[in-house]
């Protein structure tokens, strides 16, 4: 059986910083496994502007910030296989993957990283009511479509959901020539980045109807419309606010969910955010096994994927060098309530090689509140946001001199400031 | 002039057909849709019920125990994914112990072995069913199927065997001939000597078109969950709670892909065509559910949809000549257990009517078996590597929730039974039949299509025609590679 060190799954914009991240540590002996026939992943079909400020200080488009990354990767003659699915794999850290080439092959990695990215809700998770014709697609889908394929799904349109893709494809598709009639919401604030509400809706005079959902969808074969009601506090339509729009398009923008699959197969402990509950060093359960990207939790912009990413390169090489048999007095974090979760779910105070970065996102709009990562009695740090809203991921690094007790939880809080 | 035009394609249809094939005749198979087992036959709970609900001395019994019966040969035929998991009719109410020995004396009649089980035994069948659950009635026999598969399966052996098949027809219009029938459609003119009208939910509709019905057919629908796959051992068995008039109650099941299925309720309609859903019935369904096995994860719902039976107001399936009409067989109302009873109506029909209108010449060359799908899960290592060294396409993967390859969908298009839309090749390799719906595979399927027919991609149809699902080109798009 064929041997390689680090083994990343996904050469998207967190596989192929990791890939980077590993190499310039040291490590040489580095696969990627690409499902899709290029590399860049998600990043090929964005063509919009606005990846890269934090990464690269400069404000580029998806491909031109996963040219980069590319580049990188070429520059240091990294192997990688495009057109390859992994298939399954085994505690063992023995993958399997296809390609046409090569066929079935089985590689035994030291390590594996996981960077397989996210797949978004659909129909069908939400129970979306009504008829199931022709015409409701996910956005993410119509994107590729558009960007990649060259076709538009649809000319007159309704959008529910205001997850980010949703928004910067109500204004691709108004540029396209399509008539987007509006965007609905199920909570009564937007779960889009603010800046992609202003550009992408206000600018176009497409409203946003906060507070609403899909009540019924409309076509025996193919759309002809949808019904929007209003919702109240659970969520339940509220009879008499129906609103009828007649259109051939309905994209979802309804969420992201973690491609996890692999792990989920292994049976790896999953947290709220449906991807593997791991340490500070993106280590999941099973050692050797990092996860990293929009696998792990879904991030807001690319820049954070790519920084997870080589956190994960940088750990899973030092995993190579310095192997750990058993994963042990891990302790845990503890989000508290006002936070749906936090990543890590666990910190390993034995192998603590630089700043923690906790990530967390609130679970409803706030204003002027601190965060407090605490053991007991003691802050280990405090941190203080004018505004923090769930579609705003909320970072804070504790310093690598901090001391942590190895005994006690974390304990991750949000309140008001007095 | 055909010997026999069968009207649906379903699988009650298929049945036919494939019997009907074992013999030296001419035989049109005509559905309304744009592929085989398109309606009721794909949107039902794909089980193949023991039979010891069924009134003994009804049809439906009679057809329920044979048909089962039949299932492991035909799915050894058709290489239909087919496995006997067992059913469990539970209850958790002391007084219902005799509605289950009813049922365990009516089984008896109809020739099915079951078992009153106690709650110990039951707990440890099922785990994960709830804890006040008293007895159960296990009927061993019952199985679960690939109901895809199964119709598709079925109308390829019938094709191979020299049947054809036409879609996209809707019969609008039929007439008595000197020596047959004449069937308009919306697309065309046929003359059969015999017509079978399998038409499910309107087989009324269309026997009245010939002459004045004794039946009437009024659809009840019945709406699903489907699960992703999370844990195939979570339950074992189908878990039915004691039926009602009603019907059989909202069932728990395994399903031959381990993608756990809740439902149906049970609602007469009017609209023949109405296959929605709506947020109360599913709120009843899922309520329903977790009674019976209070830790079903109904956050790994992928998917709901709605199926309708074809429920006739004579309380039994309809399988007779129409009045007066010895040439035209109705096999109507065939709700539940309609697939569990399919291949035993195909040879009912064959039997008791057609034997006696047409001289059935036996062909000698008949073949009861389908070219052998390829199944990877059943493949070794080495197996799958010859196979891909032969075709390349079968080592690239298109659906990664599924894991179907280039290969398996190019097989199912070079069959004498492919699919014509996105949604057919769904039904026929699975391929967006996962978690993500086909958010990733549907572009890749989409272009397969293209190719395979040599259409446009804006011309690829989602399921029906004219269900496009690219709308137009755009400035210099369309053109990519």
């Amino acid at each position: 059986m064929n041997k390689v060190d680090i083994l990343i799954i996904g050469g998207g914009s967190a596989g192929l910083a990791a890939a980077v991240s590993a190499y310039d540590a040291g490590l040489r002996d580095i696969l990627i496994l690409e499902k899709d026939r290029f590399l860049g992943g998600i990043l090929n079909q964005c063509i919009h502007p606005g990846f890269g400020l934090t990464e690269f200080r400069e404000q580029l488009t998806g491909p031109e910030y996963a040219e980069r990354f590319i580049n990188e990767v070429e520059r240091r003659h990294i192997r990688y296989e495009l057109d390859t699915m992994v298939m399954a794999m085994t505690p063992d850290k023995e993958v399997t993957y296809s390609n046409a080439q090569q066929g079935l092959v089985t590689v035994k990695a030291t390590t594996v990283i996981l960077a397989t990215g996210c797949y978004e809700r659909n129909a069908g998770s939400i129970a979306l009511p009504g008829d199931r014709p022709s015409g409701v697609i996910t956005a993410g889908l119509a994107q590729r479509y558009l960007n990649i394929d060259g076709y538009l799904v649809g000319k007159s349109v309704f959008i529910l959901g205001s997850g980010d893709i949703g928004l910067i494809m109500a204004r691709r598709m108004t540029l396209e020539g399509a008539k987007v009639l509006g965007v609905a919401e199920i909570m009564p604030y937007s779960n889009g980045l603010n800046r992609n509400i202003v550009q992408c809706l206000v600018d176009y005079d497409i409203p946003l109807y906060l507070s609403h959902t899909v009540t019924r969808i409309i076509g025996k074969r193919k759309l002809e419309k949808i019904i929007i009601s209003q919702v109240d506090e659970k969520f339940a339509p509220i009879p008499g606010t129906e609103r009828e729009f007649e259109v051939d398009t309905l994209l979802l923008s309804i969420g992201l969910i973690p491609s996890n699959e692999l792990l989920d197969k292994l049976g790896v402990p999953t947290d709220k955010t449906k991807g593997a509950i791991v340490d500070q060093n993106l280590q999941t359960n099973i050692p050797g096994v990092f996860s990293c990207g929009n696998v792990l939790h879904v991030h807001d912009l690319v820049d954070f994927v790519s920084a997870e990413g080589k956190i994960a390169g940088k750990m899973a090489a030092k995993f190579v060098t310095n192997p750990i048999k058993t994963l042990e007095n891990q302790i845990k974090v503890l989000p508290q309530e006002g936070i749906s979760y936090v990543v890590p779910q666990r910190v390993d105070p034995n192998r603590i090689y630089g700043p923690i970065e906790f990530k967390f996102r609130v679970n409803k709009p706030r204003n002027n509140v601190f965060f407090v990562i605490s053991q007991g009695e003691t802050i280990l740090k405090r941190a203080f946001h004018q505004v923090a809203i769930p579609s705003e991921m909320i970072n804070v690094v504790l310093p690598a001199t901090t001391v942590i007790d190895p005994n006690m939880p974390i304990i991750v809080t949000v309140k008001e400031r007095q | 002039m055909h010997d026999i035009v069968i009207l649906g394609a379903g699988v009650i249809g298929a049945f036919i057909a494939r019997e009907l094939s074992r013999f030296q005749l001419d035989i049109l198979v005509l559905d309304q849709e744009n592929d085989v087992g398109n309606f009721t036959s794909m949107a039902n709970s794909a089980l193949i019920h023991s039979g010891y609900d069924p009134e003994p001395g009804t049809l439906k019994a009679l057809l329920n125990v044979r048909g089962n019966a039949m299932y492991d040969t035909v799915c050894d035929e058709l290489d239909v994914t087919f496995r006997r998991i067992g059913s469990l009719t539970v209850t958790t109410k002391e007084e219902e112990l005799s509605v289950l020995k009813q049922l365990q004396e009516r089984g008896r009649r109809n020739g099915v072995e079951t078992f009153i089980i106690s709650a110990e035994e039951i707990r440890q069948k099922e785990p994960q069913l709830a804890h006040d659950v008293k007895y159960a009635l296990y009927a061993p026999s019952a199985g679960i199927i690939d109901p895809f598969e199964l119709v598709v399966n079925c109308m390829e052996n019938a094709i191979d065997n020299g049947v054809k098949l036409s879609l996209n027809e809707k019969v609008t219009a039929i007439k008595p001939i000197d020596g047959g029938y004449q069937v308009t459609t919306s697309k065309d003119v046929h003359h059969g000597k015999i017509i079978i009208n399998a038409t499910g939910v309107n087989a009324d509709l269309v026997s009245e078109m010939v002459a004045p019905n004794k039946f009437s057919i009024k659809p009840r629908k019945g709406s699903y969950f489907v699960f992703d796959h999370f844990d195939n051992n979570f339950l074992k068995h189908i878990i039915f709670p004691v039926p009602d008039e009603r019907g059989k109650g909202i069932v728990v099941t395994s399903s031959y892909s381990y993608n756990y299925l809740v439902g149906p309720n049970s609602n007469y309609i009017d609209d023949r065509e109405d296959l929605g859903t709506d947020r109360d019935t599913m709120e009843f369904i899922k309520q329903s559910a977790l009674r019976l096995v209070p830790k079903l994860p109904f956050d790994k719902v992928i998917r709901t949809f709605s199926g309708l039976r074809a429920t006739p107001n004579t309380g039994d399936f309809i399988i007779e000549p129409l009045t007066d009409h010895p040439c035209f067989i109705n096999v109507a109302g065939i709700e539940s257990p309609g697939l569990a009873s399919a291949p035993a109506i195909g040879v009912y029909v064959v039997n008791q009517y057609v034997s006696k209108l047409i001289e059935l010449r036996p062909k000698v060359d008949f073949n009861p078996r389908i070219r052998p799908l390829y199944r990877f899960s059943h493949m070794s290592e080495k197996a799958i590597n010859d196979l891909i060294k032969k075709d390349k396409r079968f080592g690239h993967l298109v659906c990664r929730c599924e894991m179907v390859s280039e290969g398996h969908i190019i097989d199912a298009l070079s069959r004498s039974c492919p699919p014509h839309s996105i949604k057919a090749v769904k039904k026929r390799t699975r391929a967006g039949f996962g978690r993500c719906q086909g958010g990733f595979c549907q572009p890749l399927v989409l272009k397969i299509l293209a190719d395979h027919y040599g259409v446009n991609e804006q011309d690829v149809l989602y399921d029906a025609e004219s269900t496009f699902i690219l709308a137009e080109a755009t400035k210099g798009g369309g053109a990519h590679e």
